[in-house]
């Protein structure tokens, strides 16, 4: 079976030690993180876990299987990119000289839609959000000037379908 | 208003009360129904002990020599009797003795509830004395751990403990609880807990699944069910029976499922896998449907998966969601409790009967016993045989005693010629092949079970690696029946040293002690047999015994076990020698 890019999502109770037991899944199969965000999701008091990894549809639905069965782990889920809106976000800091020395800098921050976020008398911070290749291409058209600091977010994505998630959710939520 | 609050402060009093959190454990033990726990104390559960030593005529703790042992008694206890088996021990080199009976519990599906004792709160992660990450330690092995920090979880999380390891599919839980905990008061109060919102322990039933399920069965010119200890746990043996005996459908067993259905039933065929019975290997290979029960299809089980049952559709009763599709590919799953959704397939099922396949199995145990279960059980040559031992106690036993074994050939051999007339009567570590369970979980087994012999059988390796539970079996009396193997190797290491290592013996030749000297230390009734004439007699002294016995038998230093799948070879190359 072909390897492919799928966005795992994890509705889980906020609990301490279930990142734990979620990254030893992988690592148990010897399956790479390649992004790893977790923050609140739509519903009150429900944590989200997004993973992406890069490996087969067979492989993919095993583990959302064993994270599932995870007792604070309400659903799961797995989705190619195709089928979600998906974004990184990434952090440029640059030295502030170059702003004036290199006109080419300010072509690079228009042509990438990225924002400057602050600028002081040694560096300005560049933010930039969409596709993990916009992302690189504005990295590569950077790097030549030299990137003071560069850091990258992991992937945050919606389906574009429903996820079937709300209805079990409301049911938590009369209760 | 005020009247309101003072009801309401009214019934607090009635149904609380101020307590540590060492004496709340008790309670909440108490509560479980738990009347028997298996431990070893030290500085970080010492506040717990103390409360034991109060409610000793409520709840008994067996002291085992090592935590291992403790886990593995828990075991024993728990797969006898289906109730929740408990282990307790201090924090570090005490939380981390109980590890490897947890792995075991977790793969065996074992339901149990370990309580550890943590460093005070605010010394964690200050590398303190005897501090170990437990929680972190046993994350991959357990069902569910959580450290408690503050006393008001106590009632709550304990609840929440042993609702988790026995519901759906039965698992260990890990509860690590610091010291701080423990000698602070709280209000207590116990409520059961009944649900977990994020868990769903039993998939419901699909009626569509099973009506697909039926069609496959009623269609099928050879149906083969393979059943595992799902049916034991769902406690589904009635079911089981009922579908075996009305669609005439021949039945094997995983060495987990044995015991779930009588020996003698005609249609029980024998066990499946590595060093499984001919037949059942063979046909699994030539069935149209294969009826999986209760099993989870481990590589011990299958052989080569690419090879395995490719001819057949497979429908696959299972609880555990994660399990399907995990190896094999399956026609029809069937999600849910095997007895609920047996039940329910059982109306649907035509009364058949395959005269000709159930002829097939017979033809070929025919063949494995004139090729090797004859010389097993029945040898004519010199030297004992494990099989014979087997055999002798199945004739002593009337095939009514529990059966605990330890890991290697002497296990397989057990589970081979072992015979049984009631469930949940087989205590063997199958999943993680833990030698040194042996002893310490027919301990368990025996105090689960006091009206029922129980009769461990261990090889001269296993037996060492806990041997000193026999410290137990003194202390208390427990009248267990201790039989040991003695070949004077790790036999099963040895015969694939022999069979794919060219003979090269690395490690596997021991030097031994006096067993039945040891066992004399321990002020234990004890015997050895060296001599075919004499191992009659002795099995029979053994099972006569009131109390703990045991038998030391000398049997060939180099007997292999057969049928064989060697890894990696498919179920139908099995060999018989
Ligand atoms: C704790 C542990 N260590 C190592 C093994 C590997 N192993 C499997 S069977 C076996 C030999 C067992 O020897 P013995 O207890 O004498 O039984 P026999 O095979 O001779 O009947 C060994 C070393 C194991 N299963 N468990
Ligand atoms: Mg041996």
């Amino acid at each position: 079976m072909e390897k492919q890019w799928y966005t795992i999502s994890v509705y889980s109770e906020n609990h301490v030690g279930l990142l734990n037991r979620i990254s030893g899944i992988f690592l148990k199969r010897h399956i790479n993180i390649e992004s790893l965000n977790v923050s609140k999701s739509e519903i009150d008091g429900v944590s989200k876990f997004t993973i992406v990894v890069n490996t087969t549809e067979d492989w993919t639905r095993k583990i959302v299987g064993q994270i599932e069965k995870q007792i604070e782990v309400i659903k799961a889920f797995y989705h190619t990119d195709d089928e979600t809106i998906y974004q990184e976000s990434a952090l440029f800091k640059i030295a502030s000289h170059l702003l004036f020395d290199e006109r080419q800098i300010q072509n690079i921050i228009k042509e990438h839609n990225s924002q400057i976020v602050t600028v002081s008398r040694e560096f300005f911070v560049l933010a930039k959000t969409g596709r993990r290749h916009e992302i690189d291409e504005m990295h590569n058209a950077l790097e030549p000037y030299g990137i003071m600091q560069f850091v990258r977010s992991g992937r945050i994505a919606v389906t574009k379908a429903a996820m079937p998630i709300s209805e079990l959710l409301e049911e938590f939520q009369e209760n | 208003m005020e009247t309101l609050k003072t009801k309401k402060e009214e019934k607090k009093k009635e149904t609380t009360m101020r307590i540590s959190g060492a004496e709340a454990i008790i309670h909440c033990l108490l509560a479980e129904g738990v009347d028997l726990i298996y431990g070893y104390p030290g500085g970080a559960i010492m506040p717990v002990y103390d409360e034991l030593y109060k409610f000793q005529d409520k709840l008994t703790h067996i002291l085992t020599r090592h935590e291992q042992g403790a886990t593995h008694a828990a075991q024993g206890y728990a797969r006898v009797t289906g109730k929740v088996g408990v282990a307790m021990a201090t924090s570090g080199p005490g939380a981390t003795n109980l590890v490897t009976g947890i792995a075991d519990a977790q793969i065996d599906s074992t339901p149990m509830v370990c309580i550890t004792g943590q460093v005070t709160r605010s010394l964690l992660g200050s590398d303190a004395f005897q501090e170990t990450d437990i929680v972190g330690i046993s994350t991959p092995v357990t069902k569910w751990n959580y450290q408690i920090t503050r006393v008001e979880e106590i009632p709550e999380i304990m609840a929440k403990a042993f609702y988790i390891a026995k519901s759906g599919r039965p698992g260990p839980v890990l509860i690590d609880i610091t010291k701080n905990a423990q000698f602070d008061e709280l209000d207590f109060k116990y409520e059961k807990c009944t649900g977990v919102r994020s868990y769903k322990p039993v998939p419901e039933p699909d009626a569509s699944a099973i009506e697909k399920a039926a069609e496959l069965i009623n269609n099928a010119k050879k149906p083969y069910i393979v059943f595992g200890q799902g049916v034991i746990l769902g406690k589904a043996e009635e079911e089981l029976k009922a579908l075996v005996e009305k669609a005439g459908i021949p039945a094997a067993w995983t060495i987990l499922g044995l015991s779930a259905m009588d020996s003698d039933h005609p249609l029980n065929v024998g066990m499946v896998g590595m060093h499984g019975n001919y037949g059942p290997n063979i046909l699994t290979n030539e069935c149209d449907v294969l009826i999986a029960i209760g099993m989870r299809f481990d590589d011990r089980v299958t052989g080569n998966l690419q090879t395995y049952a490719k001819q057949a559709k497979v429908i696959h009763f299972e609880i555990d969601p994660a399990e399907i599709n995990k190896n094999v590919k399956v026609e029809v799953a069937v999600l849910g409790n095997s007895k609920e959704t047996l039940g329910m397939l059982l109306p649907l099922i035509n009364e058949n009967s395959h005269p000709e396949w159930v002829a097939e199995f017979e033809d070929k145990y025919q063949i494995e016993y004139d090729t090797l279960i004859k010389n097993d059980i029945y040898p004519t040559k010199e030297g004992l045989t494990m099989g014979e031992v087997i055999e002798q106690i199945n004739e002593a036993s009337g095939h009514k005693a529990v059966m605990v074994s330890d890991v290697g050939q002497h296990q397989m051999i057990a589970c081979r010629y072992a015979k049984f007339k009631q469930t949940m009567s087989n205590v063997t570590s199958g999943g993680l092949g833990t030698m040194g369970f042996g002893l310490p979980a027919a301990i368990g087994a025996k105090m689960g079970a006091m009206d029922r012999e129980v009769v461990a059988i261990i090889g001269d390796g296993g037996y060492q690696m806990t041997i000193q539970e026999l410290g137990v079996i003194f202390q208390h009396n427990v009248p267990v029946k201790i039989v040991v193997l003695n070949n004077e190797h790790l036999g099963m290491v040895r015969q694939w040293q022999e069979l794919f290592f060219e003979s090269r013996y690395a490690s596997t030749v021991m030097t031994n002690p006096d067993f039945v000297k040891i066992a004399e230390g321990y002020h234990i009734k004890s015997r050895r047999v060296v001599e075919r004439s004499e191992l009659k007699e002795a099995v029979e002294e053994m099972m006569a015994s009131k109390d703990p016995y045991f038998l030391e038998v000398k049997v060939e230093k180099e007997d292999n076990v057969f049928p064989m799948i060697p890894t990696g070879a498919s179920v139908a190359d099995i060999r018989l020698k």
